[in-house]
């Protein structure tokens, strides 16, 4: 708890310094520092015609599509439809891996296919739409589409190999401790 | 940039006739969304500032600029493996890396290894799979991203020409 309010100060600290640099380097005419200050307006400009639009797109999203359908008609299933549901499920997962993991540990309990779990497990990280949002609003379209339709064919083909190969070998996802 | 805002009012639009009340809550999730990573985002665009104004453009593109592609996917292949960033960072951050002439592949290295390849969340992994599943997980992973930064690269006429 003391080194994180430490680091809140130090934090602080640095802001107010930042601050206090930029003022002094307008005002004393130093070059480099006023570079920094027309960068950092330059970006900050650049951020405030995306932020608040991407993020309020990102809250309808939330609003409107619920996770737990998603799951429901999609989590047994197996085959190719398993798979574009492990991909539908994993674009509403929010926090990466973390969440991502202990979920797919308990669909495998529920019975889905060991392969599905693999493409959901690699889908959350790609597929996420939050993050897909962000990314488009940032690199264009183009980039995401892209990304997106190169990476989804080559992570099902890879986790229908991995499953396969691992169920034909007995192997069992564990419980994490 | 604009089909953001399009796509953004046409879906405000829809989801107001839908429902309201769900339309105002979504607009409240976005802007607490907004501010609670807001002190994380100044603290990169403050560092991105700094760093920028030091390290001179010519530099940056030398490494991650056209001349040097190869080069360029190999390094941010293994930065974005090895470092764990919020995607709420990282993208706005590659914005601005684009404008300065990085080129689209190795942004498309960068990004798809940070989200794909994990050194840091690797023990996480290890819990569930074991090791050795974890392991070919994260390969197969680093060699899908490899491959989506090279088509990257065919796509936005960066390679091949």
């Amino acid at each position: 708890m003391k080194s994180k309010t430490l680091t809140k100060h130090a934090k602080v600290a640095g802001f107010i310094a930042y601050s206090l640099f930029l003022v002094l380097s307008f005002w004393m005419g130093f070059e480099p520092g006023k570079k920094i200050g027309l960068n950092l307006g330059y970006f900050s400009l650049e951020m405030l015609k995306i932020l608040p639009f991407a993020f309020i797109l990102i809250g309808l999203f939330e609003v409107w599509v619920k996770r737990e359908t998603i799951e429901k008609h999609f989590g047994k299933k197996s085959g190719l439809r398993g798979h574009v549901g492990g991909i539908l499920l994993a674009g509403t997962t929010v926090g990466g891996l973390y969440v991502a993991v202990p979920v797919a540990y308990s669909l495998y309990s529920k019975g889905a296919d060991l392969g599905v779990i693999f493409t959901y497990i690699a889908a959350s990280a790609i597929c996420r739409v939050p993050m897909t949002i962000f990314e488009a609003s940032f690199l264009g379209m183009k980039f995401s589409v892209i990304r997106l339709s190169v990476s989804i064919p080559l992570v099902i083909l890879s986790s229908m190999l991995l499953g396969k190969y691992l169920t034909k070998r007995g192997y069992a996802i564990k419980e994490g401790e | 940039m604009y089909y953001l805002y399009v796509l953004l009012l046409i879906a405000m639009v829809i989801s107001f006739l839908a429902d309201r009340n769900k339309t105002y809550k979504a607009v409240r999730i976005g802007f607490k969304k907004f501010t609670r990573i807001l002190p994380a985002f100044a603290t990169m665009l403050i560092l991105v500032s700094i760093i920028l104004a030091l390290v001179p453009d010519s530099l940056i593109l030398h490494y991650l600029g056209k001349s040097n592609m190869s080069k360029g996917v190999v390094m941010a292949t293994l930065f974005g493996s090895i470092t764990l960033m919020p995607g709420f960072i990282a993208f706005p951050l590659c914005g601005i890396l684009l404008q300065k002439g990085v080129t689209y592949t190795v942004i498309s290295a960068f990004t798809t290894t940070l989200m794909m390849v994990g050194f840091v969340t690797f023990p996480i992994e290890r819990k569930y799979f074991g090791a050795k599943v974890a392991a070919i997980r994260n390969a197969l992973s680093l060699f899908i991203a490899v491959v989506v930064a090279v088509m990257t690269g065919v796509f936005f006429g960066e390679i091949l020409r």
